[in-house]
């Protein structure tokens, strides 16, 4: 299997203000393919994030090896190579837009890695495109909806022609519209532009359509397995401050009433087909 | 403690090339005791409309009425109003500044002018209340904790105000489930005991769901909906027509619906759609 992300042993410490240590990661080993759409749950403090700024070497590891596309983030000299491999998209679409006209923002980060500006050019437009704001691109990105900038962000990032896109939740501050946008982009650039995507969330219906979900707790990788194995555990996943989508729980809950359905129904589809075939 | 707002007009930049309506001839009563969910797409005028009420804003034209009093006044004392009407923003952790969790919590009641003692208790109480742990977190940095627990210092900041009014802003924007219980569910219980009014800001529908009595919903700087919970996510077309979604319970029910006629779609939480389904079987299996 082509390895997009190598893990091992990952450790990481945060050291505090009077040289107290924190251990936000414990040994944590895991490997991403190429090509995968993986989504990290785990409650506030589990190291999600932790975990995903060391995969554009944002944090280096504190014991442990990281590789991305082959190469050790350790290694200062293959920084700019890892940060062009692996994006990354913030939580406050405010915090990321740097730019005065939408075309611009997109353009920075290409800018940054010295391409002509001919290529920069049809770059923009391309990035423009798969998030489909092409028709924004003159206009200024604070006057855009939160979904909106969040594409513009990842336009931005998709524009350095990544082959990871690494989102720290990026749907978390947006209105159920801007969600569903942000989303249907990343599915697409997943599917149709096959870029690897790690996507942080705690939404759990976000979670449902992913290829593999990794659930984190106290440092470490406690689950791991695909939506339907891992929203089964309704129990373990309550149990560690977690949830599963409604339909899930609904089902869930059915099933100890003594209704005989299936208790791993991820969407209301499902659900509306298990109940009334 | 009542809230009138009456044809309440705020418009951005008048009279400049930027000139913008944010809010158009709103009105609305929200009643003492009630635990109102405001919801509406991104730049729908819900955070002009917040922040008027407690002064931040200034209204073009319209009057905003607390308990007989027209806020929007110029004459009207910031200082006083804002002891009765809390607004905890969004993101409002960014906003500590104080070394320690205590300082930063009694900060707000030391401006009201009240004794050590009493601003002790309401430090106390207030941590309480977010579930912070008083003897073993009053002294620490702010800086030290958890965005969660920052949060929760934040909002317990406002909480020592004893505002009669609590307006909260996205307040469990990008907490865990558990994270968004606990601080809902909190707030949920001083609303029940102080019969305070509460303003919840979300783009979640299922946290709206489970505590508003009443869903403001605002489209283009009017109000476009109100109602019981029941009554405003029955409308789910109109709802994604302005941008916004009902709780995943409420589609799975129409879904049902569909198929069987006599299924209840007024339905939003998780508890009443088992009820519902248990009854569809059940009807299924006399029939």
């Amino acid at each position: 299997m082509d390895k997009m992300i190598k893990i091992e042993n990952l450790t990481h410490e945060y050291k505090g203000n009077e040289g107290d240590i924190t251990r936000a990661l414990n040994r944590v080993s895991l490997d991403i393919s190429r090509g995968e759409f993986v989504v990290i749950i785990g409650h506030n403090g589990s190291g999600k994030s932790t975990l995903a700024k060391h995969l554009n070497a944002i944090l280096l590891p504190t014991e442990g090896l990281v590789e991305v596309n082959g190469l050790d983030t350790a290694n200062p000299e293959n920084l700019w190579q890892i940060r062009q491999s692996a994006g990354m998209v913030f939580q406050n679409p405010d915090n990321q837009i740097v730019a005065t006209i939408v075309e611009e923002d997109v353009a920075f980060g290409p800018e940054n890695l010295g391409i002509p500006s001919q290529e920069i050019r049809e770059r923009v437009k391309e990035a423009l495109r798969i998030v489909g704001m092409e028709e924004y691109a003159n206009h200024a990105p604070h006057l855009l909806s939160g979904g909106q900038k969040q594409r513009i962000a990842i336009a931005g990032i998709i524009a350095m022609r990544p082959q990871c896109i690494i989102l720290d939740e990026p749907t978390a501050m947006l209105d159920p519209s801007g969600r569903r946008e942000v989303m249907e982009t990343i599915t697409r650039l997943n599917k149709d532009e096959g870029i690897t995507i790690v996507h942080i969330t705690h939404f759990m219906d976000e979670a449902v359509n992913a290829d593999r979900i990794i659930v984190m707790e106290d440092g470490e990788i406690v689950l791991e397995g695909q939506p339907r194995e891992i929203f089964s555990k309704v129990d373990k996943l309550k149990e560690i401050g977690l949830d599963v989508p409604h339909v899930t729980e609904i089902a869930f809950q059915l099933k100890e009433n003594g209704v005989s359905i299936e208790s791993n129904i991820l969407t209301v589809d499902e659900m509306v087909r298990e109940l009334c075939p | 403690m009542s809230l009138e707002i009456k044809d309440l007009s705020h418009i951005y930049m008048e009279g400049t090339p930027f000139e913008f309506q944010a809010l158009k001839e709103i009105s609305a009563e929200i009643k003492e005791g009630e635990f109102i969910g405001l919801i509406g797409h991104t730049g729908s005028g819900k955070s002009t409309f917040i922040q008027h009420l407690n002064g931040l804003l200034k209204p073009t034209s319209g009057s905003i009425i607390l308990d007989g009093l027209n806020i929007t006044k110029k004459e009207i004392k910031l200082k006083k109003l804002r002891e009765k009407v809390g607004l905890v923003f969004q993101y409002p952790e960014y906003q500590l500044f104080e070394e320690t969790i205590y300082k930063d919590i009694a900060f707000g009641p030391k401006n009201l002018e009240l004794s050590d003692s009493i601003i002790a208790k309401r430090v106390k109480d207030s941590m309480t209340q977010v579930g912070l742990d008083y003897e073993k977190m009053k002294d620490l940095s702010p800086f030290e904790l958890s965005g969660g627990q920052r949060r929760r210092v934040a909002i317990a900041g406002v909480l020592a105000m004893k505002p009669d009014i609590l307006i909260l802003d996205e307040p469990t924007a990008g907490l865990d489930p558990r994270g968004r219980d606990e601080i809902l569910s909190q707030i949920n219980k001083v609303h029940l005991q102080t019969k305070n009014i509460i303003i919840l800001v979300s783009h979640s529908m299922e946290d709206i769901s489970r505590f508003a009595d009443r869903i403001i919903v605002m489209d283009k700087g009017t109000i476009a909906l109100s109602g019981k919970p029941r009554e405003v996510f029955k409308e789910i077309d109109f709802l994604e027509s302005i941008g916004l979604a009902a709780p995943q319970v409420t589609y799975l029910m129409k879904g049902l619906k569909e198929k069987d006629p006599e299924v209840r779609d007024d339905i939003y939480t998780i508890e009443e759609a088992k009820e519902e389904i248990l009854k569809m079987l059940r009807r299924r299996k006399d029939a």
